[in-house]
C-alpha cells in the first residue's frame, strides 16, 4: 500500500465536516495526485449524504454528485483518488458494508467521531484480493 | 460511436483510458464492446449473468438508464454514457 500525503487544510476539512455533522455520518471526495510511492491528497470536497432516512450509520453519494466529481476533476487535471466518511460512535475501520460497496483503486478515509469530536483519522484501500488494507497517514 | 466515461476507480481496466468509443445500437451492446475490448473490467460491471451489478448504476447524458429502457436503452453517436459506481458504506 502506499503512504497517504493529507494536505493540512483537507485533512481539517474533513474532521470538520465530520464533526458538523455528528450523530450521522458525512461524506466527501478528495482529490490530488500520486506517484509510485505516495498519494498525495490536496483538496477534499464535502458531497451531500444522500441516504434516505437515518444517516447515523449510512452515507450514500447521489450518481450526479458522483458525476461532478468525476468531471471536476478532468476539468481541473487532478485525479479523484477516494471517499472519506465518517463513523459517529465508531471506531475508524471499515465495516462489512463499507466492504461491499468498495471500488478498487479508491481510498477510503474514515474519521471516528466521539461525542461530537474527532477523534481518529485512518485511510484503507482494497488490495488484489479484494481485502481491506490501511493505508499509512503520514 | 457513442463514448463511455470510465470512472477513476476502474481505469486500471483500461490501460488508463477515462472514455472509450465504443459500437453498438444499445448501452448493453456498447458496454459489452467495452468488456470485449477490456476483460478485466467485466468483473466489475457485470455479474455471472451478464446484467449490470447492482453497485454500478449507468447514465446516458443526466438520465439514470432505469428510468429508460435500461441496457436495451438505444444510444445515437453523440450520446456520452457514464458508469457510476455506487458510493455508500457505513459504520454497521
Amino acid at each position: 500500500m502506499k503512504k497517504l500525503d493529507i494536505n493540512q487544510e483537507a485533512l481539517e476539512l474533513m474532521q470538520k465536516h465530520a464533526e458538523a455533522t455528528y450523530p450521522n455520518e458525512c461524506v466527501g471526495f478528495f482529490y490530488g495526485k500520486e506517484d509510485d510511492t505516495i498519494r498525495f491528497i490536496e483538496q477534499a470536497v464535502e458531497v451531500p449524504n444522500s441516504k434516505e432516512g437515518d444517516q447515523r450509520r449510512r452515507f450514500e453519494v447521489h450518481p450526479k454528485d458522483y458525476m461532478k466529481a468525476e468531471r471536476y476533476a478532468l476539468e481541473n487535471d487532478t485525479t479523484l483518488l477516494g471517499v472519506y466518511h465518517s463513523h459517529p460512535e465508531h471506531p475508524a475501520i471499515p465495516s462489512e458494508h463499507d466492504l461491499k460497496v468498495a471500488q478498487p483503486f479508491f481510498s477510503y478515509i474514515i474519521v471516528s467521531v466521539k461525542g461530537g469530536k474527532s477523534v481518529r483519522v485512518r485511510s484503507w484501500q482494497l488490495n488484489e484480493t479484494n481485502v481491506f488494507e490501511e493505508e499509512i497517514i503520514g | 460511436m457513442a463514448k463511455i466515461i470510465i470512472p477513476t476507480p476502474l481505469r486500471k481496466f483500461t490501460q488508463n483510458q477515462a472514455s472509450f468509443e465504443g459500437n453498438g445500437s444499445t448501452v448493453g451492446a456498447t458496454i459489452e464492446n467495452l468488456t470485449e475490448t477490456y476483460p478485466d473490467i467485466k468483473q466489475h460491471l457485470l455479474d455471472e449473468n451478464g446484467k449490470l451489478r447492482n453497485f454500478v448504476r449507468v447514465y446516458i447524458g443526466d438520465e439514470d438508464i432505469k428510468a429508460l429502457q435500461n441496457e436495451a436503452t438505444e444510444v445515437k453517436d453523440d450520446s456520452v454514457i457514464s458508469i457510476v459506481p455506487a458510493i455508500a458504506g457505513g459504520s454497521l
